[in-house]
C-alpha cells in the first residue's frame, strides 16, 4: 500500500531492464519499497538489473519472463504477479526505437516495432487496469515519447507507436478516473540510453535520472501527464503548431 | 453487451481516513440486521470485508481498496439499563447520538474521544482513549460483552474472560464485524463540566503538573504551543459538575450539542503554514486564563471543541495531513521535548498537540495506550523531509518501549508494527481463530502485514 507520504511498499516494472524504469525505482523513497518485479525477456542483463535493484535495498525483487510480443500470455503473467500481493506502481517502459530506413526498407520489421511498442503496451496495459481497477490503487507511469507528438521523417515508425500508445494511455486514465487507480503519462524527450547510443543528441538530452526524477515527483503531485524535462512541454507546444512545410525543414535541420 | 471491467459499480467509492490521504476505492454496503452481514462475510470476494463507521480514524485503518465496507449506520438503537448503568447499543450507534440520549437521562459514556463523531464498532475495533484513561482506561475495559460477525458468518458472543474478546478490543475490525456491545456508563447529576485550566510554562512545568495533580482528577489534558520552543501550553483537568455547583435555575441536564460552521472546501494548502499556526497557537494560548478553578462548561465544549466545526479536515488542504500519535513510559519523558522539537525543525506547523498521561494498559494485546506519556500532533503530509523525520522518531519510540496508534498511523514501517507491538503474533493467532481465511482485511492490515 501507498502511504499517507505517497511512499510505495510495491513496484512492478514491465521492461525489465529499461534504465528510465530502473531508475524510477531507483527514484522512489526506500523507506517502505518491499517489493519489485522486474518483468522483461529472460537475459543476463534482466538478472543483472535483480540484482542492481537489490544493491539498493529493496528485500524481495524478483524477475518474471514476460514478452510484449505475447500478448496472448499477459494476463496469466500479470494476475500472477497481482494474486501474490498489491502493486502499488507499475512501470510500463518496455520500447523499441526500431531502424527507421530498415522499416523502410521491410515492413514486416516497422510492425514488429509497432507489436511492441503499441499493441504489446496496449494489451499489458489493459491487464494492468483490470488488476488495478479491482484492488482499488495503484498507479500506472506510462513511458511515452515526445516523438508521438509530432511525426517526423526521421522516426515516423517509432514516433507513430508512441503516438498511439500515448492516446490509449490518455483515454485510459480517463477510463480510470475515480477508480482509485491513476494514470501517469511521461513523454521525455532525447534520454541517454542504451537506445540512443551512438546518435547525435538532440537540444535538451537529458539522463534516465532525470526523466526518473521527473516521473517520481509527477506522481507524487498526482499529475496525469510529464514532460521530462518539463520545457519540452512548451517546445513541442510550439513545433505541433508550425505548419508543416517549416516544421519538416527544421526536423530535417534537426536530423 | 459487455461490462467493462474497469467502469465502477453503483455502490463504489473513493473514501479515505480523517487524514484525507491516499484514497482507495470500494463497495460500501449498508446493512440493516446481522443476517445482512452475515451474506456479506459468506459471499466475501477476495478483496474481503471491514465494517466502517465514521471513518474518524485519521489513515488507513478504514479502507479497504477493492473490498466491501459494510455500512452498520442503520444498527444505532441503544437500550439503557437504569439501574444497572449499562447500555446496550448497536455497533454503529455514534457516541453523539448515545450522548443526546444518555446526557438527559443522567449518564455519560465511559470513554469519549476527542470527537463523538465514533460509532460503538469502532470505538472498539481503536479500543479508544480519552481525557479519564491516567484513571478509568480505555472504551473497551468498559465493554461486559460484545456480539461479533466472524470469518465464517458465524456470529458470536464475547465477553472478557475470552481472549478473543481482547483480540476484537483494539483489533482494528480485522477479527469480525462487531455488531453490538454492552458498556458501562458514568452517571452523572448534571450535564456540565467544573473545569480547572492553568496555563504552563514550558514543557517541564506542565509534565510535573501533571504528574503531581492528574490523580486528583478523572480528566486531563494538556494543549501544547507546539511553535514556541518552550513548549507552552494550557492544561485543562476536570470532572463531571455536581449540582451543588450550578446556579440556581440551570437545568441539570440540558444537552443539545449544535454544529456551528462548516469549513470552507478549497482552502489553499499555503493558508495553513507555520504562521497561521503560530498567530492561532499564540491567541489560544492568551485565551486561556493564567490560573481558573472550576469554571462550568459544557460537554462539547471541554470534550468535543473541534465537532462544532464540520469537516474541520479539510483546513489541511487537498494534500491532506496525518497525525502523529505515540506512547512512551515515563522513563522516556525526553522523547516528548525531542519529538516537538524536530517536528519544528522542518516547520510542521499543528495547531492540535496535545499531552496526557496514560493509566494501566489493559489485557488486549493491540491496544495502544500503557503507562507514561502520550503526544498527539498533527501534520499536512505535503511538509518536505517528514516522512525522514517520523522515522525517526518511530526508532527512538521503539528503542524507548513506545508505540504509535494503530487509528492514528498512516505511514509506519511494517517492521516498527511488529517490534512496538510484541503481542502482535499472539493477536495473529487469535485472530485466526477468528477468521481463519482472512476475510477481515483493510488497507491498514495490508501496509502494515498484520
Amino acid at each position: 500500500m501507498m502511504d499517507a507520504l505517497g511512499t510505495p511498499q510495491s513496484v512492478l516494472v514491465l521492461g525489465g531492464t529499461s534504465e528510465i524504469a530502473l531508475n524510477t525505482v531507483a527514484a522512489l523513497p526506500r523507506n517502505r519499497l518491499s517489493r519489485v518485479v522486474l518483468a522483461g525477456r529472460p537475459s543476463p542483463a534482466l538478472d543483472e538489473a535483480v540484482q542492481k535493484v537489490r544493491s539498493i535495498g529493496v528485500a524481495d525483487v524478483s524477475s518474471v519472463a514476460f514478452d510484449a510480443l505475447t500478448v496472448d500470455s499477459h494476463g496469466a503473467i500479470i494476475d500472477a504477479i497481482f494474486d501474490a500481493g498489491d502493486i502499488d506502481v507499475v512501470v510500463l517502459a518496455f520500447g523499441v526505437l526500431g531502424d527507421q530506413a530498415q522499416a523502410e526498407a521491410d515492413p514486416a520489421a516497422a510492425v514488429m516495432v509497432a507489436s511492441t511498442n503499441y499493441t504489446g503496451a496496449m494489451s499489458a496495459s489493459l491487464h494492468v487496469a483490470r488488476r488495478l481497477r479491482m484492488q482499488g490503487h495503484g498507479w500506472l507511469v506510462v513511458i511515452s515519447s515526445v516523438a508521438g507528438d509530432r511525426a517526423r521523417r526521421s522516426n515516423f515508425v517509432y514516433g507513430s507507436t508512441k503516438a498511439g500508445l500515448d492516446a490509449f494511455a490518455q483515454g485510459l486514465g480517463d477510463a480510470m478516473q475515480g477508480t482509485g487507480a491513476h494514470v501517469l503519462i511521461v513523454r521525455p524527450g532525447f534520454v541517454r540510453t542504451r537506445m540512443t547510443e551512438g546518435m547525435p543528441e538532440a537540444p535538451m538530452t537529458i539522463n534516465p535520472q532525470d526523466v526518473a526524477r521527473i516521473t517520481v515527483a509527477a506522481m507524487r503531485q498526482g499529475r496525469s501527464l510529464v514532460y521530462a524535462p518539463g520545457q519540452l512541454r512548451y517546445v513541442m507546444g510550439v513545433l505541433k503548431a508550425l505548419p508543416r512545410p517549416v516544421f519538416r525543414k527544421l526536423a530535417a535541420r534537426q536530423g | 453487451m459487455t461490462i467493462s471491467p474497469l467502469d465502477l459499480g453503483e455502490s463504489e467509492r473513493p473514501l479515505t481516513g480523517w487524514g484525507r490521504t491516499t484514497p482507495t476505492v470500494a463497495s460500501v454496503k449498508a446493512v440493516t440486521n446481522v443476517a445482512d452481514i452475515q451474506d456479506v462475510v459468506q459471499h466475501a470476494s477476495p478483496r474481503g470485508v471491514l465494517a466502517r463507521g465514521l471513518g474518524r480514524s485519521y489513515g488507513d485503518a478504514a479502507q479497504s481498496g477493492g473490498g466491501t465496507l459494510v455500512d452498520l449506520s442503520s444498527l444505532d438503537y441503544a437500550h439503557i439499563d437504569h439501574e444497572a448503568g449499562l447500555v446496550t447499543a448497536g455497533a454503529g450507534a455514534s457516541l453523539d447520538a448515545l450522548l443526546r440520549t444518555l446526557v438527559p437521562a443522567g449518564f455519560f459514556v465511559p470513554v469519549t474521544p476527542g470527537t463523538r463523531m465514533v460509532t460503538v464498532g469502532g470505538a472498539i475495533a481503536a479500543d479508544i482513549h480519552g481525557k479519564n484513561h491516567h484513571v478509568e482506561g480505555t472504551f473497551g475495559s468498559h465493554v461486559s460483552s460484545l456480539t461479533l460477525v466472524d470469518g465464517q458468518g458465524e456470529l458470536r458472543t464475547l465477553t472478557p474472560d475470552s481472549p478473543l474478546f481482547w483480540a476484537t478490543i483494539g483489533g482494528m475490525g480485522l477479527t469480525g464485524v462487531i455488531t453490538e456491545a454492552t458498556f458501562d456508563l458514568i452517571p452523572i447529576t448534571t450535564s456540565l463540566m467544573s473545569v480547572d485550566t492553568d496555563r504552563t510554562t514550558d514543557l517541564d512545568d506542565a509534565m510535573s503538573r501533571m504528574i503531581e495533580g492528574d490523580d486528583a482528577y478523572r480528566y486531563s489534558v494538556t494543549w501544547i504551543d507546539s511553535i514556541s520552543p518552550s513548549g507552552r501550553g494550557v492544561m485543562t483537568r476536570g470532572d463531571h459538575a455536581t449540582l451543588d455547583q450550578l446556579p440556581p435555575g440551570t437545568p441539570a441536564l440540558a444537552y443539545g450539542p449544535q454544529p456551528r460552521l462548516t469549513a470552507p472546501t478549497m482552502i489553499p494548502g499555503a493558508l495553513l503554514n507555520t504562521l497561521s499556526v503560530r498567530a492561532f497557537n499564540a491567541a489560544w494560548f492568551r485565551k486561556a486564563p493564567k490560573h481558573r478553578v472550576a469554571e462550568l462548561q459544557s460537554i462539547p465544549a471541554f470534550f468535543h471543541p473541534l465537532d462544532g466545526v464540520l469537516e474541520w479536515n479539510r483546513i489541511y488542504g487537498r494534500g491532506g495531513f496525518l497525525q502523529y500519535q505515540f506512547v512512551v513510559p515515563d522513563t522516556a519523558a525526553h522523547v516528548v521535548p525531542y519529538a516537538l522539537k524536530r517536528l519544528r525543525d522542518i516547520g510542521a506547523p499543528s495547531f492540535l498537540t496535545v499531552l496526557k498521561r496514560f493509566g494501566a494498559a489493559n489485557p488486549a494485546p493491540l491496544s495502544f495506550p500503557q503507562p507514561g506519556w502520550t503526544l498527539t500532533a498533527d501534520v499536512p503530509a505535503r511538509i518536505a523531509g517528514l516522512a525522514d523525520v517520523l522515522d525517526e522518531l518511530d526508532t527512538l519510540v521503539l528503542s524507548e518501549g513506545g508505540r504509535l496508534y494503530l487509528a492514528k498511523d498512516s505511514r509506519m514501517s511494517p517492521a516498527m508494527m511488529a517490534s512496538s507491538y510484541p503481542r502482535l503474533a499472539e493477536w495473529q493467532e487469535q485472530r485466526t481463530q477468528l477468521d481463519p481465511h482472512h476475510v477481515f482485511t483493510s488497507d491498514l492490515a495490508r501496509r502494515l502485514s498484520l
